[in-house]
């Protein structure tokens, strides 16, 4: 992934907090902000991540005249057409769960500094560590690991991403 | 807001309801906010169909960010200088969710007094759906 251009918005900010429930005025609330120690309004510590945005390519996002993986007439845009049995004989296994690209396993960020509206970054990912595990509810699970460095507009490093995705062989159990 | 490094230590703990009953739509909205249209977060055709599982699934950045409300809430605005999470069950609509930091050590560091946090969020059976750390300057 590579993120040329990820402006910092007010408006962005809002709905991201409102999305994970989060009525701190620190995150859209100018003038109490203004008050605080930090000064202005700051995003919460997750927002980085709404860098797919502005990914030009970021696969999770439908995109206009090409075919989407999720469902429309058929259950599926590109993945077969067939419905599978929704319910398997006892003791069979599910098919695997990697149609979806995989699972988010681990997420962390390191801050160097808060982001803020005005904040315009850049973001370059490179990938990681990949390594593989045995699991009892989902088969063997794939790991791989990638750094995200995002950085401001005087091109100071600011928040750190670390990712692990993970493909597991089967449906996870229940 | 923020944490007095003479007011605390190791082992005081602090926690939060996160969310009561999880609902599909604030699924849909934490995805048009985050930008994560993955068809498992909100097609119940597509995730129970194709991906098979039983119904749609929060994302696990949804979680990471409604728990990062309850350790923000914690230690204060704009003092997190690390936080990070492991995703260990899914989460699922209908869901209940408490989110816990408990201090693991209070340390000095370039002149600042930082706080280590031990996180982790649990549903209403008690089973962990995230673990995690995190790291905050104090006052």
């Amino acid at each position: 992934m590579a993120v040329d251009h990820f402006p910092v918005e007010a408006s962005h900010i809002l709905m991201f907090a409102r999305a994970i429930g989060d009525t701190n005025p620190i995150y859209h609330d100018e003038s109490h902000a203004a008050g605080t120690e930090v000064g202005s309004i700051i995003a919460p510590p997750t927002f980085a991540q709404a860098s797919a945005q502005f990914d030009p390519d970021y696969f999770l996002r439908p995109k206009a005249g090409q075919k989407w993986f999720g469902s429309g007439g058929t259950a599926s845009g590109i993945i077969g057409g067939e419905k599978k049995e929704a319910s398997n004989s006892e003791g069979e296994e599910k098919e695997s769960g990697s149609a979806a690209g995989g699972l988010h396993a681990e997420q962390h960020f390191t801050y160097h500094r808060h982001l803020k509206p005005g904040d315009v970054l850049t973001a370059e990912t490179k990938p990681g560590e990949s390594w593989e595990k045995e699991s009892k509810r989902a088969g063997v699970l794939k790991f791989s690991e990638s750094i995200t460095e995002y950085r401001d507009q005087s091109g100071k490093l600011v928040v750190t991403a670390r990712g692990v995705g993970v493909v597991t062989e089967k449906v996870i159990e229940q | 807001m923020s944490l007095n490094a003479s007011e605390i230590k190791v082992g005081d703990s602090y926690s939060e309801l996160i969310v009561e009953d999880l609902t599909r739509t604030q699924i849909v909205q934490y995805a048009g906010a985050s930008g994560d249209y993955n068809p498992v977060h909100s097609d119940e055709k597509f995730v129970t169909e194709v991906a098979g599982y039983p119904t749609v699934f929060a994302h696990g950045m949804l979680t990471m960010g409604m728990t990062g409300r309850m350790i923000t809430n914690y230690v204060g605005d704009g003092r997190l200088t690390y936080y990070g999470v492991r995703f260990v069950n899914q989460v699922w609509p209908g869901d209940t969710l408490t989110a816990r930091a408990e201090i693991a050590g209070i340390r000095e560091e370039d002149g600042e007094t930082l706080v280590d946090l031990t996180i982790s969020t649990t549903n209403q059976d008690e089973n962990f759906v995230l673990t995690g750390n995190a790291t905050a300057r104090t006052s």
